[in-house]
């Protein structure tokens, strides 16, 4: 009997994941129960004989596993996303009133009620309090922070009377969610487990309910796509409102200087995002300039000229090159790049000019970023160049034309909308490329044409605007959604233009 | 009236010929130029990373037989300045080593503790865990600091050393002697495999362990997520999707996931997950549920690819003993398609463990893996690094010690890569089937 309680107490209280797994763990045993019980059922109602039933034997059983496990499953994600959301709403209520007074943002309030709650389900956890003993608590006669402190879970300023009830309340609300989550997912469960055992008997048509179940599962994997696109829509729209709340769009757009402020030290920011987008599109034109003829000569040569064998070796070498990852760029043109293109263009360099001071510069990233890309030019070129109909190459050498004018004056000009095609999508790729222009382009923001001096781009800024130290809710912070906004369009209509003009090109020989 | 035709021999070219022909010499050069630049650029980045990470690899020890009697241990127990005298006992078994070897250097403890670091500590604490090695003779391998492992690996020299209380010159010329006689030497570093990240200003304890563990658990989530939603869907697609407005609405947008940046899927994970449903930052499981979103198109398109290879005769073969449409995707076309669905998954996951960007915005980075996750749940909810972003934090770190460990834990992340691919590729080439 103890034994018992010890388990029901974990799977109706004890720990979110503890809870969680035992509910599942139950439901999946459940289903797999329901899948023998169903079989065994049908069977009895045919008296044995699999020929009177009117779907093979296993679908009965299919359709019972299926009726426990799908509503429940469907549920408890449900429930997952939901109850946080709850709390978070019921806290908030709770310091509704007291927020004005005391000037601190009720957000912020709650983030503290929430982890001073997390820090007291450590305490109990390790046996430092018991749940009654929390019940005792008052701010004024114990210090929270340092028994926080005691089990390893840091909290950033005092806990006050406030936060501690509300961290009660919360660890009550989530008890009860936990407890009613197990309750009610289970219910559920044990309902199609019965419903579907009921209806279970030979002439029920089980595989027609099954395929037809079975198909709606399949169409709302397929719409999981739909909704990733949603929520990227989503959560970059309703961000980047907000910030247009706090900062003038007419100034995000058309400001010059990129100067945020750090916190704490006051001032207004300057978030101009004229400059990130002029380092952007400055460092993917310099990869461009890179990538586009090393790729094109590429794609030429490897399906004009080269031997089979060469090709075999060819090809994959540079497909490699796609597939490292950018980190390993990014740090490439951080530490061997960067240092050697000073050693050559820098003060007492190679060329004998001081054009570069610091490693991180456009050029550092840009040109490490066209090696990069030279894989995605040549790879899409070569497939164009190769739907090319042979008629042409044909009916070129017949006029006496050598190979190379044949490329240059037939093929090319043939090929042309589908390379374009390809040098947009590479420009894509240029745009939105994170970590290279985090470790090799530098971060000051600067509206200059030096290829030599240090520049940032949107997606640089991204990461520096939402990794660093800032609160939340300052336009510092809440610029890079915007940004985010922004880079999310171009690329977008980027891509869709290219697919549009490989896809029309292509229809041209079909 | 006409001038008769100048006669040439056909074997000699004429200069308009000759212009052509060097065109077509200089043409044919340019591509295998571009192929030669692809090429080098790919050997320079390898020389590169195996120069600058193999040092990541080795660990520079003093190798030093103490023998510690249990006399010496309680009376060393007793003192008040107990790691005093435990490195008073290392010193007189570094000096009796010394003799029985027959090497002749000036030295004082003070210089051991700048090449070594706090010694005594060290032994008192091995003693205080191992007490069946007490009255043994022991061997120690301690750990050189982090100047002197540098001036092994020619990153401090003589000529840049200045004089501190962290070493001196004169201390390298112990070195030297120590090194000749076979007292300090190089190991193989296991602590960088299994370690975890250390602080900020000890680059020689940095290990990649923990940071592999959370790529792993990231991996299992997009592994368990993605396999089952792509397969599911490019099946709905490729199978059964009626031709309408949604079908070519989820087919656009599957194109389209594919080029959007990575960065902002970093952003969707950070207000959908942390901030929407408030999921623990830094989570394994979070990093896991964006590599998902991020790699599903990738697998959905080589799905239906393999789906799309299967010959339609299958298919019909099955409807026509009567099967249902949905038995003969289920019993013949997706076992067909497996291995290209394998090689593709595999391919997407690759490409999952080497991504960088999302992971910097939900909190990966930055983040000091100091410890393994105690279980599975905590595995996947506990704070924890991944194997890109743990590269990422050593290169950003101010000291150059971390850029060694940053190259070494490069070579760990392509060994698993390059593992992927060889798996895959394996696959491909056992299974793969022409019709």
């Amino acid at each position: 009997m103890g034994r018992l309680n010890q388990f029901l107490g974990l799977l109706l209280g004890g720990t979110t994941a503890m809870s969680l797994l035992l509910t599942v763990i139950l439901v999946l045993a459940l289903s797999a129960i329901g899948y023998v019980m169903g079989t065994h059922r049908a069977l009895r109602s045919a008296s044995g004989d699999q020929r009177l039933l009117h779907s093979l034997k296993g679908y009965y059983g299919q359709n019972v596993a299926l009726s426990v496990f799908v509503p429940s499953a469907i549920l408890l994600v449900i429930w997952l996303v939901a109850q946080p959301l709850f709390i978070n709403q019921s806290v908030s209520g709770l310091i509704a009133d007291q927020v004005g007074a005391e000037g601190v943002s009720s957000a912020l309030i709650v983030q503290d009620m929430r982890r001073v709650a997390d820090g007291l389900d450590v305490v109990v956890a390790q046996g430092v309090l018991s749940d009654d003993a929390i019940a005792a608590l008052d701010a004024e006669s114990t210090n929270i922070r340092d028994v926080l402190a005691g089990v390893g879970v840091a909290v950033g300023s005092d806990v006050t009377q406030l936060t501690l009830d509300g961290a009660r309340h919360y660890r009550a609300l989530a008890t009860t969610g936990n407890v009613l989550r197990g309750f009610v997912v289970l219910a559920v469960a044990l309902a199609g487990f019965a419903v579907a055992l009921r209806r279970t008997n030979k002439d029920y048509r089980a595989r027609n309910v099954v395929e037809r179940g079975v198909l709606v599962l399949l169409f709302s994997a397929a719409t999981v796509a739909v909704l990733t696109t949603v929520g990227i829509v989503f959560s970059l729209i309703f961000n980047t409102i907000d910030f247009f709340q706090t900062y003038p769009a007419a100034d995000f757009f058309f400001g010059t200087r990129w100067e945020p402020s750090f916190s704490g030290r006051g001032g207004a920011s300057d978030l101009g995002f004229l400059p990130l987008i002029w380092g952007t599109m400055f460092i993917s034109i310099i990869s461009l300039i890179v990538a586009v003829p090393l790729g094109l000569f590429s794609a030429i040569y490897l399906s004009e000229y080269a031997s089979d064998r060469v090709r075999a070796f060819a090809k994959p070498m540079l497909e490699i090159l796609a597939g490292i990852p950018t980190i390993v760029y990014g740090l490439f043109a951080l530490l061997t790049v960067g240092p050697l293109l000073v050693n050559a263009f820098g003060n007492g360099g190679l060329f004998g000019v001081n054009w570069m001071s610091g490693g991180t510069a456009a050029i550092t990233a840009g040109s490490v970023m066209g090696i990069m890309l030279i894989p995605f030019v040549s790879s899409l070129s070569d497939d164009i160049i190769n739907a090319v109909p042979q008629a042409m190459r044909d009916g070129s050498y017949g006029l006496g034309a050598t190979q190379s004018e044949t490329i240059r004056q037939v093929i090319l000009p043939a090929a042309l909308p589908g390379i374009v095609g390809a040098i947009l999508l590479a420009a894509s790729r240029a745009i939105g490329e994170t970590m290279i222009v985090v470790l090799g382009a530098g971060a000051a923001a600067s509206l200059s044409l030096n290829p030599f001096e240090a520049m940032t781009t949107v997606t640089a800024k991204i990461v520096s605007q939402l990794t660093g130290d800032g609160e939340f809710n300052s336009p510092e912070t809440m610029v890079a959604f915007a940004l985010g906004m922004t880079l999310f369009v171009i690329t977008l209509c980027l891509n869709v233009f290219a697919l549009y003009i490989v896809r029309k090109y292509r229809e041209q020989y079909d | 009236m006409t001038d008769t035709p100048k006669f040439t021999s056909l074997k000699v070219q004429d200069p308009h010929t000759k212009n052509r022909n060097a065109a077509e010499k200089r043409f044919r050069s340019y591509g295998i130029i571009a192929l030669a630049i692809g090429g080098l650029f790919l050997a320079a980045l390898t020389f590169t990373i195996l120069k600058s990470g193999l040092p990541a690899f080795t660990q520079y020890v003093m190798k030093l037989d103490v023998t510690l009697s249990q006399e010496q241990f309680d009376d060393a127990e007793s003192q008040l300045l107990k790691t005093a005298v435990y490195r008073d006992i290392f010193v007189d078994n570094f000096a009796a080593q010394l003799d029985a070897q027959g090497v002749d250097v000036a030295y004082d403890a003070a210089a051991l503790e700048r090449m070594l670091g706090k010694v005594g500590g060290d032994i008192r604490a091995h003693y205080r865990e191992n007490p069946n090695d007490i009255g043994v003779p022991t061997t120690f391998q301690l750990q050189l600091s982090s100047r002197v492992e540098g001036y092994f690996r020619g990153r401090v020299t003589r000529d840049t050393l200045v004089d501190s209380r962290f070493l001196e010159k004169a201390d390298l010329d112990v070195v030297d002697v120590l090194r000749d006689a076979g007292l300090m030497t190089g190991r193989f570093n296991w602590a960088f495999l299994t370690g975890t990240d250390s602080g900020v200003d000890n680059p020689g304890g940095a290990g990649i362990g923990a940071s592999v563990i959370g790529s792993f658990f990231m991996m299992l989530v997009v592994l368990f997520l993605s396999l089952p939603i792509g397969v599911a869907a490019s099946i709905y697609l490729e199978e059964f999707a009626p031709k309408n407005r949604f079908t070519d609405l989820v087919e656009v947008n599957i194109s389209n996931l594919a080029a959007v940046p990575s960065i902002v899927f970093g952003i969707l994970g950070l207000s959908v997950f942390i901030q929407f449903m408030h999921l623990p930052q830094s989570a394994p499981l979070v990093g896991g549920l964006v590599l998902t979103l991020m790699t599903l198109p990738t697998i959905i398109i080589s799905t239906r690819a393999s789906l799309k290879s299967v010959p339609p005769s299958i298919r019909d073969a099955a409807l026509g003993i009567g099967a249902s449409k949905m038995q003969s995707v289920f019993h013949h076309v997706l076992p067909l398609a497996m291995p290209g669905i394998l090689t593709g998954t595999i391919i997407g996951l690759a490409q999952a463990l080497g991504e960088t960007a999302p992971l910097l915005l939900i909190g990966m980075v930055g983040f000091v893996a100091r410890e393994f996750p105690d279980g599975v749940a905590a595995g996947f909810l506990d704070p924890n690094s991944a194997m890109p972003a743990q590269i990422y934090t050593w290169a950003a770190r101010a000291d150059v010690g971390f850029y060694e460990k940053a190259w070494g834990g490069i070579i760990v992340l392509l060994v698993f890569l390059l593992l992927m691919n060889a798996i895959a590729i394996f696959l491909r080439k056992k299974f793969e089937r022409r019709w």
